[in-house]
Parts: C-alpha cells; sequence; structure tokens
C-alpha cells in the first residue's frame, strides 16, 4: 500500500468515525500538527484486539485508549521513537504493523527474496541445460528440408 | 539419480511447509508473547473497589508472590473462569489481587455479590491505563509476580484448571522457595 493509500484510509476511518459520533476518534486538538502527527503513528501501531487493523483504523476500545496514549504523548513532546518504545515496551514488537530488521526476522525480511533467487537458479539451469541439448543434436539435412516446408505452410503428407 | 532427486526436492519442500503449517493450526494468534515477562512489574496506587477512598499501592506488595488478575463485570470470559477463582482462593496460596478494568462500581460490586469475591483487594482502573502498562488487550488476563516484584508468567484469556494446576500453582511454589 502507498503512503498516499495509508493516509486516504485513516482520513476515510476517521471521517467515518467522527460521522458516527466515536469518542476519542474525534480529534480534541486544536493543533493540526499534534493531529497529524498522532494518526501517523497510531497508523502505524496494530490494535491487539482486531490484529488486522491499525489502532486508526480500528474502533476498538483499546485502540481508543492507546490513541489517547499516543495525542498525549505527542502533546507531551515525546519523540516519535519514545512513543514507539513506550508501546513495543508493553505490547512487544507485534504491536508495530511494519516488523522490526533484527536476527529473529531475517528470514521473514528476505525470505521472500531468497526463494526468488534460488527459482531464478532453477530456471537458469534448466534453460541452459535445454539449449546444450539442442545445440547437442543439430537437425539433419532432411529435418531442415521438411521444416523449411512447414515454414512455407505447404504441410505434410500422410 | 536425476529423477530422484526431481521427484524428492519438491516432496521435502512440501514437508518442510506441512511442518510449519501442522503446528500453526495449534497456536493461537490471540496468544501474543509479552515483552513483561521477566522486567519488574509496573508500579502503580490506584482505589480500590470496596473502599473507593482506600489506595493501593502495588509496592505494598514487595517481599510476596501475589496473583494479579485482570477483569471487568462487561467481560463474559471472566464469569467463566470465576469459580475457578474462588476455589484457588479457597487453598490460600498467595494473594489474589483483582484490577477492576474499565468498569463501573456499582456493577463490579454486584458481580462479586452475585458470584463470589475471591480477592484479597481489587484495585479500579477506571480508565484503562494501568492495564495499559500491563499489557493488558484481551481481559481476563492474570499475572503471576515474585517477591522481588518482577513479572514471571502472564496467562491470557480466561484461566483454566490445566492452566492453574500445571503452570500456575507449581510457579507460586517455586516461587515461595526463592529468596
Amino acid at each position: 500500500m502507498s503512503k498516499h493509500w495509508r493516509a486516504a484510509l485513516a482520513a476515510g476511518a476517521l471521517a467515518l468515525a467522527v460521522a458516527a459520533g466515536a469518542q476519542g476518534a474525534v480529534p480534541t486538538d486544536a493543533d493540526p500538527v499534534v493531529h497529524k502527527r498522532e494518526i501517523e503513528l497510531a497508523s502505524k501501531l496494530r490494535c491487539l484486539v482486531c490484529q488486522n487493523e491499525t489502532i486508526a483504523a480500528s474502533r476498538a476500545d483499546l485502540a481508543v485508549d492507546l490513541r489517547r496514549q499516543v495525542r498525549e504523548q505527542v502533546a507531551a513532546g515525546k519523540t516519535d521513537a519514545e512513543i514507539i518504545d513506550f508501546m513495543t515496551s508493553r505490547y512487544g514488537d507485534f504491536v508495530l504493523y511494519q516488523p522490526p530488521l533484527r536476527g529473529a526476522t531475517l528470514l521473514l525480511w528476505f525470505g521472500p527474496l531468497l526463494l526468488g533467487a534460488i527459482g531464478l537458479l532453477v530456471a537458469l539451469r534448466v534453460v541452459r541445460a535445454r539449449r546444450k541439448v539442442a545445440l547437442a543434436a543439430p537437425l539433419s539435412e532432411a529435418e531442415r528440408a521438411r521444416a523449411a516446408a512447414l515454414l512455407r505452410g505447404e504441410g505434410e503428407r500422410r | 539419480m536425476k529423477r530422484i532427486a526431481l521427484f524428492l526436492i519438491p516432496l521435502a519442500a512440501f514437508a518442510v511447509l506441512a511442518v510449519f503449517l501442522l503446528r500453526g493450526l495449534w497456536l493461537n494468534p490471540r496468544e501474543v508473547p509479552s515483552p513483561l515477562i521477566g522486567k519488574p512489574a509496573p508500579v502503580f496506587v490506584r482505589p480500590t473497589l470496596h473502599a473507593p477512598d482506600k489506595q493501593f499501592a502495588s509496592a505494598d506488595m514487595a517481599g510476596q508472590v501475589w496473583v494479579f488478575n485482570v477483569w471487568a463485570s462487561w467481560c463474559t470470559p471472566c464469569r467463566q473462569e470465576h469459580p475457578l477463582w474462588n476455589a484457588f482462593a479457597r487453598k490460600q496460596l498467595v494473594p489474589l489481587i483483582g484490577l477492576n478494568y474499565k468498569d463501573k462500581g456499582d456493577a463490579a460490586r454486584g458481580w462479586l455479590a452475585e458470584l463470589g469475591d475471591p480477592y484479597q483487594v481489587n484495585v479500579v482502573d477506571a480508565d484503562g491505563r494501568v492495564g495499559i502498562d500491563f499489557g493488558v488487550y484481551g481481559v481476563p488476563e492474570t499475572f503471576v509476580i515474585d517477591k522481588k516484584g518482577v513479572i514471571r508468567l502472564k496467562h491470557i484469556g480466561p484461566i483454566t484448571a490445566e492452566a492453574l494446576d500445571r503452570k500456575i500453582v507449581p510457579l507460586i511454589q517455586q516461587l515461595q522457595g526463592e529468596s
């Protein structure tokens, strides 16, 4: 998903929530900078109740509470790293939508690349082996003549 | 030889995949491992449920092993696990402290009057902030905290007789032996 897409989705969810009169989703700050950072951070954090929604998109109670935490900490002047750290120290890396790059997640990050590379190698080997077979057995004169006839569209008589 | 390899490689790949998927069948995606295990329990001071003018401080529990159970009257699985806590409290093994999470006082007190009150103290967490500090995301949740105030176990979801007998009670006995 592109960044714009995500932002549009978050904005849509927010608009819906506001329309529905949900508590907490209504931006309470007059400060648009705080509000923008709140949404940005909330879009990176997973709601642990619904698991497949960010806390920006979810209307679960816990998501509302966590969004309030984010908003308060942003307003208190905490950095993004401090707020993310607050969340991961309580809920673990699972709370992050984008898993951090470290030893245990190397396979997660590079596994698909590895599989792609293996596939490419296999494909290369197969192509090479076929080329070798083709080069090792060139056509005889008779076969060549027959191929040329077929290409001219003369067909074969049976 | 080559033909055998062509046959065996996909078979092996399938077997590996099957083992992973089979394991996945028995994993509960709702159980997110807590980073708080082995860390000092969050410190809090909150009013108690039965005497709102009195405060409970988690620091007062230092030096003893205790069980911390997060519950609410609106939580259906809490009703399911409640008889087990009643039985657990009768054993008088360790103090059972309740965290009444995002609940209404009257509803919570009524719930305990109806179903029995196994808790030594119930702490009121009206806005859910203590819950967030403990990484609570699905009530009920249960923590075992040792004499030094370190979280040693977290159980997510309703407690079961099996979890109590096999994990929690043996752990409590082990922790009581520690200095």
